[in-house]
């Protein structure tokens, strides 16, 4: 195969489309049963950027992303997880009792990113979930998880999944954020608050409570360090505790490839290493969307762009198809813009300070 | 939306103000040999929880509960036996009429 990508969600998507239009032969991996990641999910309405999608729900756009990549002829393999890489450009394919393996020549890793857990006493009992499983219970197949839940974390994603439970007519006890403010838009916490669930800022999770699962949590105050305040306790009583505490991106594959990796906090972890072209320190191997650091979809999109055209670019050079230049140049300056606002200005001094290292000197991440 | 109501809810959503669900066939699979209704299209861990099931399996040292944490196959919360496979993520694991699906007790054997 020429081009190979690893995740069906949006970035792996897009990547899948250029290329294959660029005139490519492409094949995307994915693990579930159906293309578009955690866009599946997604019931909101996107905004923020002006020419991506806004006004769509991200379940559209999936579909929409979807259709195209087949329009193209790509080659489309579900239910399989790439459980390995092997020297050279081999990767190793799991799906059901069989195990396959695909050369390919280009690679595009868009594995996304992975639930964060917090720390706090009975955190592993059944009840707790992270947001994203709460959203595909719900948004996917229509299964509410509880009937009163705790919301830890008031990002966009715990203030968004908070009004869907609302909409699944579950109630919402409380969402706690650690941080003396709402971490997500207003207008989602507004949305909240007109509903009549508390946010309670600087408060955080201490404990879950309930033998085989859960039938409440212990909630306190905490002050200015984050630690818990004595005497501020609070009990709910709460069947499911939803945790919105960020996410980590899903480097296994990368870091078994030898990938460069450097610890960069604002793109949510280890990240491998990557120049504008999304190239990582393995020539030919291409990271895209979450996994190359925690953002968002539009952003997502962009770079699978990026990456759908270098690795036509590389692999065709550039006579085969003007066009990938200009779809890169066109990609870089609409995620530039994007970058600018307030919350991807984050995401933006991450993607600089990982340019502060090199892959010719690489350093140990601690 | 009503959001205060104390009488018991069904765990399926059958109204919603965006979504409609196309579930697919409805089967009968059995959980620890118990028979229960899902629909083909989902997850065995979405069926299982759809019949109010929330323990999945028990840790092979301190034998503490696990249930469904995250639902896109990464986290191994959810292992179980599936027609005496141990170790199935049955977040991911389609479901089909007629399968067998236990809890797991520690690591399982084949």
């Amino acid at each position: 195969m020429e081009i190979a990508i690893v995740g069906g969600g949006p970035a792996g998507l897009s990547a899948g489309i250029v290329a294959a239009r660029l005139g490519a032969q492409v094949t995307v991996i994915d693990d579930n049963s159906r293309l578009g990641g955690q866009l599946i999910k997604q019931t909101h309405k996107f905004f923020g950027s002006r020419t991506h999608y806004c006004g769509t729900r991200g379940v559209d756009i999936a579909a929409i992303l979807e259709q195209e990549l087949r329009k193209t002829g790509a080659e489309i393999v579900l239910n399989t997880t790439v459980i390995g890489h092997f020297q050279p450009n081999i990767l190793g394919l799991a799906s059901s009792q069989q195990f396959t393996k695909l050369t390919y020549d280009r690679l595009i890793i868009a594995t996304g990113a992975y639930e964060n857990n917090v720390l706090f006493e009975n955190n592993d009992l059944p009840g707790v979930y992270g947001a994203g499983a709460v959203q595909t219970l719900m948004n996917v197949y229509g299964i509410r998880p509880g009937r009163r839940v705790l919301m830890v974390g008031s990002g966009n994603i715990g203030l968004i999944v908070s009004y869907q439970l609302l909409q699944a007519d579950v109630e919402v006890a409380a969402v706690v954020e650690a941080l003396p403010y709402i971490g997500g838009y207003h207008v989602h916490a507004a949305k909240l608050r007109r509903c009549g669930v508390p946010i309670l800022t600087s408060h955080t999770i201490k404990a879950a409570l309930g033998k085989e699962y859960v039938t409440g949590a212990v909630i306190c105050r905490v002050n200015r360090k984050f630690r818990p305040i004595k005497g501020s306790e609070k009990r709910l009583k709460v069947d499911t505790i939803c945790l919105a505490v960020g996410l980590s991106p899903l480097i296994e594959l990368l870091s078994q490839i030898d990938c460069y990796l450097v610890y960069i906090p604002e793109l949510g972890g280890l990240v491998a290493w990557h120049d504008e072209n999304l190239q990582t320190s393995v020539p030919g191997v291409y990271v895209a969307g979450d996994v190359s650091g925690i953002e968002e979809a539009s952003t997502a999109i962009l770079e699978g762009r990026i990456a759908g055209a270098h690795a036509f670019l590389s692999l065709k050079g550039r006579d085969a198809n003007p066009e990938a230049e200009a779809i890169i140049h066109d990609a870089r300056q609409e995620l530039a813009v994007i970058r600018q606002g307030p919350f991807g200005e984050k995401a933006a001094r991450g993607k600089k300070q990982l340019q502060q290292y090199s892959p010719a000197r690489p350093v140990i991440p601690q | 939306m009503s959001r205060k109501t104390s009488e018991p809810k069904e765990t399926r959503i059958t109204n919603h103000p965006i979504l409609t669900f196309n579930r697919g066939k409805k089967v009968t699979f059995y959980f620890e040999g118990k028979p229960m209704q899902g629909y083909l299209g989902e997850t065995i861990a979405a069926a299982l929880v759809a019949n109010g099931i929330k323990v999945f399996r028990y840790t092979e040292k301190h034998k503490r509960a696990r249930g469904f944490f995250c639902a896109v196959g990464k986290c191994s919360s959810c292992l179980m036996v599936v027609d005496g496979v141990p170790n199935t993520m049955v977040c991911m694991e389609p479901l089909r009429e007629g399968i067998r699906v236990e809890r797991q007790h520690g690591r399982g054997k084949l």
